[in-house]
């Protein structure tokens, strides 16, 4: 059952082939049975997902069922989740219970999905590679010593193994299709807005966005459906109207055309890996679709970019743990200052506060104008860029990473290493532009994958080529086969 | 000229007002005082992992009021920034305010000053901004608490240019504003509860001089007087020190009520760099001109556009004017006075409602819509005294007998015998009478002691029981006395 993609299982439970109860036992079993090694989750809800999974049976057979009524998936820990546990990959967080549901995770329990658990993460989300996690890192399932990218990791191997049938992920520099390009899933990253921020632990506000981590594009069509969409608690959710993504797989296309950036070409990206990432884009033109080199100028400034913006914002967002009100605090503090000081200084690790202090350096009197106020210039030409080659394309494609997952431990000491593993994939969150990663090959037996950006507003466009693309090739389809 | 004189104070304030909306600005949590600690605190407040603001559209609404009446630009694109520093009471570590781009931008309002004169104040901006709890430091043993329920109340800041010469033109500023945001019905403007608070910035310069003088920040003034006295005291501080050859420092000082002096804050809370940007959670609030435009067209007459009507319909001085025009209420009871009275001028009714009126309410503790007279009997009653048929005195009797719910101004006249006399052969008969039983005190009246005239008068009254015309008392002893 769990090599079967959520459509598939989403018509077996239609057609009465499984149960809900069946099918969350069955995953159980197997993160129970597989999750020592991967440490793919935080926390396991195996009594509220079996009680999930009955209410669900019970509304199937009330004729009231969704799409997507008794499906187990797992959320990312960053996700807001009434009476469990929400870490955020951190310890600041590890004694939180949230009090109430992020808008993503009300949405899918709306819709009747089943919750396993919470998923391992990069602490706060700033990571590429879930080694910043407390609770430890994870595994990549196709190898074990690699790791399976970040900060979305642990939603990305929970899937790829099959211990759940899809995960939720947020992507703020390429979170969610990293990890998706590292394991050999389907990565989505909508529209900024697309989806509500509301519950999701901010890292970045103007960068992050919620998403999903899926076998395929018509799974990813399925999840986005329930969770995008207008929330009056977000005042930067869109308030456009949410097309129907199932049906837009469908469509034949009339014209296609793929920019293909040239620079993303360049020296820093594997030779095997830009070969699949070229096959991909033969497939395409199989399929009608006509490439043309386009130039983006400015987005070689991406990454520099990104390490301004994001942690500024991060500085400032992660004020409010501060001991006072929930989560860590450390014990035995005789003054204010001291319980800053420690609680701050105890509840939050390395990379979190690398980043606090060049946020908080960026901002400082003096600083501002340098680094922020001109990190906000270069975003401007960088959208401007993409706006200006979206005159003349439908897609951006290319490779979503320099290169397969790399081994655990390998780059934890050089961070401007670890930073420009997102150097294709930032562009799109500085953009605020829908993008998707698919897989597109296996070198030296670990999945890479092929980047497809789209202009605002997009999924329909993104949705459809994935699955067109799916539809010719089988590279969504391999799974390891320790978890086969 | 004395040491004071020939120095010259400056002053700037920046006014805290707390917007009167239902909700909080950024939440849907109740903004009522006087809750149960923490109980009027949201996640969104208690600034909880994922909960994000949305902007309250009344606060918006109430600063776009504020700005038209103080004649300031709309900005057509304003934006919140986070200013970020560590306080308990501060839940996010960051207060949402505007900073680059306030909502309102340069304006004025006019004040009269001790002497009298009308001077205008520039308004240099008006920003949103969301207040930040409260911390409890006296009720627990170690530790302090913590009240977050006005945490995320709207406020208006409202900051004045640096054009306030004395601590009188900073008191009368601060009640001008005060009456305004109370006029718009934008804040209760309760200084009790906290709702309408200031910091002053003081300088000063010698008589003369251009440029300004090192400035310090008073914080937290909460009352009209404390306003005054503060800006007084630290006024006389700066000008000892400098005269002494020392200098003033720029820091923030607080106001001891108690001992009348001011002193540095802990210097630690000032070190703060705040950090400042846009905050991405929220998207810049854009105005339409059609929506200022419905605004404008909404308003009510406005206090300076009233003073200055007043002044031309009903011939009142401007300081008359002024005062009529402080309140929306006291406005209107004047107008429905003026309506009511069938020939009392305006003056005298203005008179009456800054005078009898206004004690009486302060007397009793209310407000001038709880007016125990009337504004249709307090025309009846400026008839009366129009047409001659009341003194002033017995006006005042009636005003009380009104006062003390004894009828309408006819039948308290009437039920009391009231009326004057104006009777001319009345009149006489009395005073025939008084100088008749006073022939030596007539005597000395021819002698030419014309002030013995008041004693004759104050004679005639007592006979009529104050009842007898004054003028005619006057014109008649005059011309009997001498004949």
């Amino acid at each position: 059952m769990h090599e079967q993609t959520l459509t598939e299982l989403s018509q077996a439970l239609a057609q009465n082939r499984v149960s809900s109860r069946e099918l969350t036992a069955h995953y159980l079993q197997r993160i129970e049975k597989f999750d020592t090694t991967l440490n793919s989750f935080i926390t396991v809800t195996g009594e509220s997902a079996l009680a999930q999974a009955d209410a669900a049976d019970a509304r199937r057979a009330r004729g009231e069922a969704t799409p997507l009524t008794g499906i187990p998936i797992a959320h990312k820990d960053i996700f807001c989740t009434a009476g469990v546990k929400t870490s955020c990959g951190s310890r600041m967080l590890d004694n939180f219970i949230s009090p109430y549901d992020a808008t993503v995770v009300a949405r899918l329990k709306e819709a009747g999905v089943v919750m396993l658990g919470k998923t391992n993460m990069d602490e706060f989300a700033m990571g590429s590679s879930n080694e910043t996690s407390y609770y430890g890192p994870v595994r990549n399932p196709w190898k074990h010593d690699c790791v399976p990218g970040g900060s979305s990791g642990g939603s990305a191997a929970a899937v790829t193994a099959g211990l759940c049938s899809a995960a939720t992920g947020t992507d703020t520099g390429g979170s969610i299709r990293q990890p998706a390009a590292l394991t050999g899933l389907t990565g989505l990253k909508p529209t900024y807005g697309r989806v509500s921020r509301y519950g999701m632990i901010a890292f970045a506000s103007s960068l992050d966005q919620a998403g999903t981590l899926t076998r395929s594009a018509a799974d990813a069509a399925l999840l986005l459906q329930a969770i995008a969409g207008f929330d009056d608690h977000d005042s930067t959710a869109l308030d456009d109207p949410v097309p129907d993504y199932g049906a837009a797989l469908h469509t034949p296309w009339k014209k296609l055309r793929i920019g293909v950036p040239k620079n993303f070409f360049d020296d820093g990206l594997d030779a095997d890996n830009a070969a699949a990432v070229r096959a991909s884009l033969e497939v395409f033109a199989k399929l009608g679709a006509t490439i043309k080199p386009i130039q983006l100028d400015h987005v070689h400034l991406s990454v520099p970019v990104y390490y301004v913006v994001a942690p500024a914002e991060a500085s400032s967002n992660l004020s409010r743990f501060d001991g006072v009100r929930f989560g860590y605090r450390a014990a035995g503090v005789n003054n204010l200052d001291e319980l800053y000081r420690r609680t701050r200084g105890e509840g939050f690790g390395a990379e979190v506060k690398r980043r606090i202090l060049t946020g908080t350096y960026v901002l400082s009197t003096g600083y501002y104008d340098a680094y922020y106020l001109q990190a906000q210039k270069v975003r401007q030409l960088i959208s401007e860029d993409f706006r200006l080659a979206f005159a003349d394309v439908d897609l951006i494609a290319g490779p979503t990473t320099p290169t397969p997952a790399f081994a655990l431990g390998q780059k934890t000491g050089d961070p401007i290493q670890m930073y420009l593993n997102d150097i294709y994939t930032i562009g799109a969150n500085l953009a605020g532009l829908p993008a998707m990663s698919i897989p597109c090959g296996l070198v030296g037996g670990l999945p890479v994958g092929l980047q497809l950006v789209g202009p605002h507003l997009a999924e329909e466009q993104l949705l459809k080529a994935a699955h067109h693309y799916q539809q010719e090739t089988a590279w969504h389809c391999q799974t390891p086969e320790a978890y086969a | 000229m004395s040491a004071a004189m020939s120095w010259e104070i400056v002053i700037g304030l920046e006014i805290h007002t707390q917007l009167a909306t239902a909700s909080k600005i950024f939440s849907g949590a109740s903004t009522a005082y006087g809750a149960p600690p923490n109980s009027q605190a949201c996640l969104v407040d208690l600034g909880y992992p994922g909960a994000l603001p949305v902007l309250n559209e009344q606060a918006v609404l109430m600063a776009i009021k504020f700005g038209l009446a103080t004649h300031c630009k709309i900005a057509p694109r304003s934006v919140f920034a986070r200013k970020n520093y560590f306080y308990p009471d501060l839940p996010k570590g960051y207060q949402i305010s505007q900073y680059e781009l306030p909502i309102v931008q340069s304006g004025h309002i006019d004040i009269f000053t001790e002497n009298g004169e009308l001077k205008t104040i520039g308004i240099t901006r008006a920003h949103l901004e969301e207040d930040a709890g409260k911390s409890l430091h006296e009720k627990f043993e170690r530790y302090s608490g913590i009240d977050l329920n006005r945490a995320g109340t709207p406020l208006l800041e409202i900051v004045s240019e640096p054009d306030l010469r004395s601590a009188a033109e900073a008191g009368a500023y601060m009640r001008k504003i005060h009456e305004l945001v109370r006029y718009l019905g934008i804040s209760d403007g309760n200084m009790q509860e906290g709702s309408f608070r200031c910091d002053a910035n003081v300088s000063v310069r010698r008589r003369g001089d251009t440029v300004l003088g090192t400035r310090a920040e008073l914080k937290n003034l909460n009352s009209f007087r404390f306003v005054e006295k503060a800006i007084e005291i630290e006024a006389e501080r700066q000008i000892e020190l400098l005269e002494d050859g020392g200098t003033v420092i720029q820091e923030t000082r607080l106001y001891d009520a108690d001992r009348n002096e001011t002193r540095p804050m802990r210097t630690k809370e000032e070190a703060n760099d705040y950090r400042y940007f846009p905050d991405p959670d929220l998207l810049p609030v854009v105005i339409e001109p059609a929506v200022v435009e419905s605004i404008r067209a909404s308003l009510p007459e406005l206090p300076d556009a009233k003073r200055t009507r007043f002044m031309e319909q009903y011939a009142l001085s401007a300081y008359d004017a002024d005062v009529l025009t402080s309140s929306a209420g006291l406005a209107e009871y004047f107008e429905a006075a003026v309506t009511h009275a069938k020939q009392a001028p305006p003056k005298l009714i203005a008179n009456w409602v800054q005078g009898k009126v206004i004690a009486a309410l302060n007397e009793d503790g209310l407000e001038i819509g709880e007016s125990k007279v009337g504004p249709a009997d307090l025309g009846a009653l400026t008839d009366k005294i129009a047409d001659e048929t009341l003194s002033g005195k017995l006006a005042n009797e009636v005003f009380e007998a009104l006062r003390a719910g004894s009828g309408t101004v006819d039948a308290i006249i009437a039920q009391r015998g009231l009326q004057q006399i104006t009777d001319q052969g009345e009149i006489e008969k009395l005073v025939r009478g008084v100088i008749a039983e006073h022939p030596a005190q007539a005597q000395q009246f021819r002698d030419g002691n014309a002030k013995v005239l008041g004693f004759f008068v104050g004679k005639v009254m007592q006979a009529s029981q104050g009842k007898a015309n004054p003028q005619q008392v006057n014109a008649l002893l005059r011309s009997l006395l001498t004949g």
